[in-house]
């Protein structure tokens, strides 16, 4: 049996959870603020995996669920809750309205999922912003700090982000190895069929939507924590919903490497090019997807050439791509 | 709560997000995409009437028809050089090329003509239509005429022309339109542009009405939606239908919840919709 296919998975997360050790430990400031961001960006790409990847709905309501999570958690954090029990509670929480909403939008396909999740996201920011008593409204809440010097909270806010990041790749893991996984396979590649041969598609759309949302909420929840201000247009951004879902089309939809790849290589663009430029920011990343989306949307398993080939050889992204 | 004068604003509005929502509708019912730059589209046409009120002296409702014809050259060029390639394409693969290409789109607006607001000065003043009950502001029922008969104009392509024929049976079949010998790269290409000329003409309509800036594109997108998923995707008369319904519902619940939750109660609507029948008033009884 191919040696990669039986460590590597593991020993790449040991390697990831050794490098956020080293990071926290060892690094400055900017290297540590770096490193939650690619653990947020990696929590959301693979809590978008379970139910874009895997079950192939594309769904753009990871900014909700990341904003819901984001406002449960600063709220129960300001009513003084400890961060693990506010991160615990949020993805509870968003987990359970996101099974919820499933019901009303996973019979839904292809466009019209798509749309419905938008709008979600819309009602939700609309609702933040209006709830003025709970939320803060279009004020923002703002989020008491948490205790120790700066560069020790930097190191917990990573901790946290990391644990969110490695509980995704869990999650993926385990789901795509159980039963779960199976079904949303089939679903993704014929849901008539996978229901003639007998898959419960209802609860296990359900499921993944839920699983989806709950670490896209707890990512919310420690980011607010995190930032310490949060508002709707913050966390209910569009581009939270985006973001996750190029960086699975430039990895590939593996099972939990090629989020966490494309999050690498999207982060990387992001620190060199975008970060340096003041004008044309958004307009550079909107032409980043575009030309992402005609030339290569196969990721990088879809490249020509000695390192799309040595790519597909490691057997980390599956025989179906996203596209 | 539907008094008069709330009926009769919310028609005015409706007649004018009927137009925007017009190519919208065409261009998701024929080449089966989301076009998120639709709403850039509008705003392009706002700013060109805007400037042409400003440094031409061209009044919008004039300038409407030449506001269309530039952005169906700019459709044309946007459908050859990027939608064509992801036609047949799945959902995410479209939906991400048309939001990257909107993104980047709304990004070079706001580099030429700044995020600051804009509004069109009419130089002569409409006056005011008072009837029983109801006051009408000329200038909107001008604006609501102009863009009804630009969709009647859509109306009257698709249905006794030639090309909209083809456009229809286009929509109805594509792989049995090219066995009749149409070429259909040509036609997805002509209804993309289309709908980007009914989209500058309406936002050149638009700019009468409503203050312009780059960051006001996703409200009319969203707009767009809503208007699609009432009238059912496709066809003019439901996209006029869902237009109209739009406007009364907006006009209404602005009268009893307030404007702030406008947007709000339309897109609740929307997800009720997509809940209940997706495919809108006149469309087809299916999700897909």
């Amino acid at each position: 049996m191919n040696k990669s296919k039986v460590l590597g998975p593991w020993a790449l997360i040991v390697a990831l959870v050794l490098v956020a050790v080293g990071i926290a430990v060892d690094g400055g400031p900017y290297w540590i603020r770096l490193a939650t961001t690619f653990a947020m960006y990696g929590a959301l790409a693979l809590s978008w995996n379970i139910i874009g990847g895997m079950a192939g709905y594309p769904s753009f309501a990871s900014a909700a669920f990341f904003g819901l999570g984001a406002y449960t958690g600063g709220i129960l954090i300001t009513h003084g809750w400890p961060l693990a029990a506010a991160v615990l509670g949020a993805a509870v929480l968003t987990g359970a309205v996101a099974a919820l909403l499933g019901l009303l939008v996973l019979h839904l396909r292809g466009h019209y999922f798509a749309i419905a999740s938008l709008m979600i996201t819309e009602a939700f920011r609309e609702i933040a912003n209006n709830a003025g008593d709970l939320t803060g409204g279009g004020m923002g809440l703002t989020l008491p700090m948490a205790a120790g010097d700066a560069l020790s909270q930097a190191r917990l806010f990573l901790f946290a982000m990391a644990l969110c990041c490695v509980g995704a790749a869990v999650a993926c893991v385990l789901i795509s190895r159980a039963r779960l996984g199976v079904a949303l396979r089939c679903i993704a590649q014929n849901e008539a069929a996978a229901l003639t041969i007998g898959i419960d598609v209802r609860r296990a759309k359900n499921l993944a939507f839920a699983y989806s949302s709950c670490f896209a909420g707890a990512a919310g929840a420690v980011y607010a924590a995190w930032v310490g201000y949060i508002d709707p247009n913050d966390v209910f951004d569009i581009m939270l919903a985006v973001k996750p879902l190029v960086m699975v089309l430039l990895g590939g939809a593996a099972v939990w490497v090629g989020p966490l790849v494309g999050a690498l290589v999207f982060i990387a663009f992001e620190e060199l090019v975008w970060r340096n430029m003041l004008h044309f920011h958004s307009g550079l990343l909107g032409l980043f997807i575009a030309l992402l989306v005609i030339y290569f949307p196969g990721g990088l398993a879809g490249l020509s050439g000695w390192f799309g080939a040595r790519w597909r050889r490691l057997g980390l992204t599956s025989s179906r791509s996203v596209a | 709560m539907f008094s008069a004068q709330i009926v009769a604003n919310g028609l005015i509005l409706g007649c004018l997000y009927a137009s925007i929502a017009a190519g919208f509708s065409l261009v998701w019912g024929v080449l089966n995409i989301i076009n998120l730059l639709h709403g850039s589209f509008i705003v392009l046409g706002a700013y060109l009437a805007f400037y042409a009120q400003r440094e031409l002296g061209i009044d919008p409702f004039a300038f409407a028809p030449l506001a269309g014809v530039a952005l169906f050259g700019l459709g044309l060029i946007v459908q050859k050089l990027a939608i064509n390639r992801v036609l047949g394409r799945p959902v995410l693969l479209t939906l991400t090329l048309t939001f990257g290409l909107n993104l980047a789109f709304g990004d070079a607006m706001i580099e030429a003509f700044s995020a600051d607001y804009r509004k069109v000065n009419l130089t002569h003043d409409f006056g005011l239509l008072t009837l029983p009950g109801v006051v009408l502001p000329l200038d909107r029922v001008a604006v609501a005429a102009e863009s009804l008969a630009i969709t009647a104009l859509l109306w009257l392509l698709l249905r006794f022309t030639k090309l909209g024929r083809t456009i229809v049976a286009v929509r109805m079949d594509g792989e049995a339109a090219s066995l009749m010998g149409v070429k259909t790269a040509g036609v997805f290409a002509l209804a993309f542009a289309i709908a980007a000329f009914t989209a500058g003409a309406s936002g050149a309509l638009l700019a009468v009405i409503f203050p312009i800036s780059p960051l006001m594109a996703a409200g009319y997108l969203g707009k767009s939606f809503v208007v699609c998923i009432l009238g059912g995707l496709g066809s003019v008369p439901g996209a006029i239908a869902g237009g109209l319904m739009l406007g009364l519902v907006e006009s209404a619940s602005s009268a009893v919840f307030g404007p702030a939750y406008t947007t709000t109660v339309s897109f609740v609507l929307l997800l009720l919709l997509l809940y209940v029948r997706p495919g809108g008033m006149f469309g087809r009884k299916s999700f897909a």
